[in-house]
């Protein structure tokens, strides 16, 4: 960490126009302006109204099923042969993923605005799963779009969203991925700002969604934090969360963002490899620029065309990535490292052999990077890695991998 | 003084009406737009916009999108819609020129070179769409510098705040986005256009122009009625893409579009709102 990183009070960030550091901001056209500040006035006046802030606790608890346990992989711990190893079990949400924790409150503050349809763009379609499954419970309209790329990848997900009542939209400009989804997605908003809420499923879009989704997700690295306390009583020694756009990686990183002595990883997609050019490993291999609504990393050529990303992981396929992780990387307060699609299907299998829990593909990448980060550090540290979603969805794109016919 | 400024003067003291033609820059193919640009000009079109196309153009709807990614498969960017403009400008060095486009390939090309390269290539305006004014105080201050104007939106959800804020920092034109949604939308209702153009032009002296949603001579000629400029694009893109493989008779066909709507434009009485 730099010199002057102890001194940053990392709560103070964004500041009122969403800027963390250079970072952030909202970079959209005019016709979107006061969907945003109508969105960011009733936000900041419900993320403090006590009465908002009881009925997302009591869905959190008895709809979603929080708080998800922090779990000692123990065998997988010894089999690493370094530190101890923790999940933060995410994949036990309803829904299987922390997107849930986002929309449940993004939902209710959709309910408070009088808005009846809501709309989402998703990747591998766990924030679209978890935006329809709220829009089934609030009663409203609910429309998903969807690269048609991603629909091919994620076809469970597209008949879930299905039987919850949604429209999947396919959207096949572009590359037919999840930055196109948010295109898509940002275009129907403008056209009917007037009765639709636009749930963005990570800390990325104008201001005030990076911080908007942080504040949702933020829950679990507060309860990861107790949960540790009263299991050993210190704070771990490493965090580690996969980054796509980086919503659970906030969510975990937050609470710990003035703890020094708590290193941070955000690992993102190496794909085939970053030298290939088939990856999206936007922090490590990207530059600053504009897109959706914020400046941060890009992953675009030299005239600033956006360019087509890959992984094996939908949901990290995404050629952007938060602000405050572009910041955070900036600044030196988190590293980011990026694995291969293969690191991440041997860490697919490896939690699935000896711990039985099967890893969603995203947060296969945080596993893959663990297992490389713990062999380094003494067997009385601690890494709490994100375990961010469930690997169901992910069965049918690893049978094919490995050439299995399901 | 600015083209665009002069430009306005002119069109005031002839009791005309702006007519802007878009069209993407590099679509249907690279050598096709400096033709269709003289075209237009031939045609009518009193100050030109030229799109400068971007992998994903978020306040675009599908036919400036399809437009985009067939400019972008032939090797478009915005250094090579720079070089078109300054071929442009060696046969026509007065129509005002505005460059309309995202944020991205300015930031990846740098805002001071940008402004240097876009003052040498002879751009009268840049329009940034993603670009709202309170992100905009660095880049307005370069391309002042360079004399170029600083052109920003206006939406029927801004607010008389906003609206005066953009005012303060924009130059040349303001470009009122007629109805909520995307390039090539449906039709505009022209009483609610007037209504808010009223108010605009009760917290600015800058001309206004409309654009997003007119299609036909009639809807030019009612917008001419209550603005200073009517802004075309999605009907002559799509008209350009139809005619992609005869480029003759796609010029002569859009130019014909234009001309329509020219006429239809200056059969309207003289104009009631002239500020000066």
């Amino acid at each position: 960490m730099k010199a002057q990183g102890n001194k940053v009070d990392y709560s103070q960030f964004p500041d009122a126009a969403g800027h963390f550091g250079r970072y952030g901001g909202r970079f959209v056209a005019e016709t979107l302006m006061e969907a945003l500040h109508e969105l960011n006035a009733a936000w900041q006046n419900y993320r403090s109204d006590p009465e908002f802030l009881a009925e997302l606790d009591a869905d959190l608890s008895r709809y979603v099923g929080r708080p998800s346990p922090l779990y000692h992989a123990q065998r997988w711990s010894r089999k690493l042969g370094g530190a101890q190893i923790y999940l933060k079990r995410e994949d036990l949400n309803h829904t299987g993923s922390h997107k849930i924790n986002n929309t449940v409150g993004q939902g209710l503050l959709a309910a408070r605005m009088g808005k009846t349809r809501l709309i989402a763009e998703t990747g591998a379609g766990q924030h679209g799963v978890a935006s329809a499954t709220i829009a089934a419970r609030l009663g409203m309209d609910c429309v998903v779009y969807m690269g048609t790329e991603d629909i091919r990848r994620q076809a469970l997900n597209v008949y879930r969203m299905r039987l919850l009542g949604a429209t999947v939209q396919p959207v096949d400009s572009g590359s037919r991925t999840l930055k196109d989804a948010l295109n898509e997605a940002l275009r129907d908003w403008v056209t009917n700002v007037d009765d639709t809420f636009y749930m963005i499923g990570t800390v990325a879009g104008p201001h005030p969604y990076p911080l908007m989704v942080r504040e949702f997700q933020a829950l679990i690295g507060r309860e990861t934090r107790e949960q540790m306390l009263a299991d050993c009583g210190c704070l771990p020694d490493a965090l580690v969360a996969c980054v796509g756009g980086g919503s659970n990686a906030i969510g975990l990183f937050h609470p710990f963002l003035n703890d020094a002595e708590v290193a941070i990883y955000g690992v993102e997609a190496a794909g085939a490899g970053i030298d290939t050019g088939r990856h999206a490993a936007t922090l490590c291999a990207g530059n600053p620029g504009v897109l959706h609504g914020n400046r941060t990393y890009l992953l675009n050529d030299e005239d600033g065309q956006i360019v087509e990303t890959h992984s094996v992981s939908a949901g990290l396929d995404y050629p952007g990535v938060g602000p405050e992780h572009a910041w955070l990387k900036d600044i030196g307060r988190a590293q980011y490292v990026a694995v291969t699609d293969d690191e991440a299907l041997r860490g697919f299998h490896d939690l699935t052999l000896t711990e039985g829990i099967i890893p969603a593909l995203e947060s296969s990448h945080a596993l893959a990077y663990a297992a490389k980060l713990a062999p380094t550090l003494r067997s009385d540290q601690r890494i709490v890695i994100n375990l961010s979603g469930r690997g169901d969805k992910d069965i049918y794109t690893v049978a094919a991998l490995e050439g299995i016919q399901l | 003084m600015n083209r665009i400024t002069r430009r306005f003067q002119d069109l005031r003291r002839a009791g005309r009406k702006a007519l802007i033609p878009y069209i993407t820059a590099g679509d249907p193919r690279p050598e096709l737009t400096v033709p269709m640009l003289r075209a237009l000009v031939d045609a009518g079109a009193d100050i030109l916009e030229l799109g400068v196309p971007f992998s994903d153009p978020m306040a675009d709807g599908p036919v400036i999108q399809k437009a985009c990614e067939r400019a972008l498969a032939q090797g478009m960017s915005l250094r090579k819609v720079l070089e078109l403009v300054g071929e442009f400008r060696q046969s026509d060095a007065e129509t005002p020129l505005v460059l309309m486009g995202y944020l991205n390939p300015i930031e990846r090309m740098g805002h001071a070179a940008f402004a240097a390269a876009a003052r040498e290539a002879g751009v009268d305006g840049v329009l940034t769409v993603d670009l709202p004014p309170e992100e905009a105080a660095e880049t307005v201050e370069l391309l002042d510098k360079a004399g170029i104007a600083p052109i920003f939106l206006l939406a029927p959800t801004s607010s008389d705040q906003r609206i005066q804020h953009t005012a303060r920092l924009a130059r040349g034109y303001l470009y009122y986005v007629s109805l909520k949604g995307v390039t090539g939308s449906a039709a505009l209702n022209v009483a609610e256009v007037a209504a808010k153009l009223e108010a605009i032009r009760a917290r600015t002296e800058l001309p206004v122009g409309v654009g997003f949603g007119i299609k036909d001579p009639p809807t030019a000629a009612a917008i001419a009625e209550v603005a200073d400029a009517v802004v075309v694009g999605s009907t002559l893109v799509a008209k350009m893409a139809e005619l992609a493989d005869e480029p003759e008779r796609m010029r002569r066909e859009v130019a014909a579009l234009l001309g329509a709507m020219r006429r239809a434009m200056d059969q309207v009485g003289a104009p009631a709102a002239v500020a000066d």
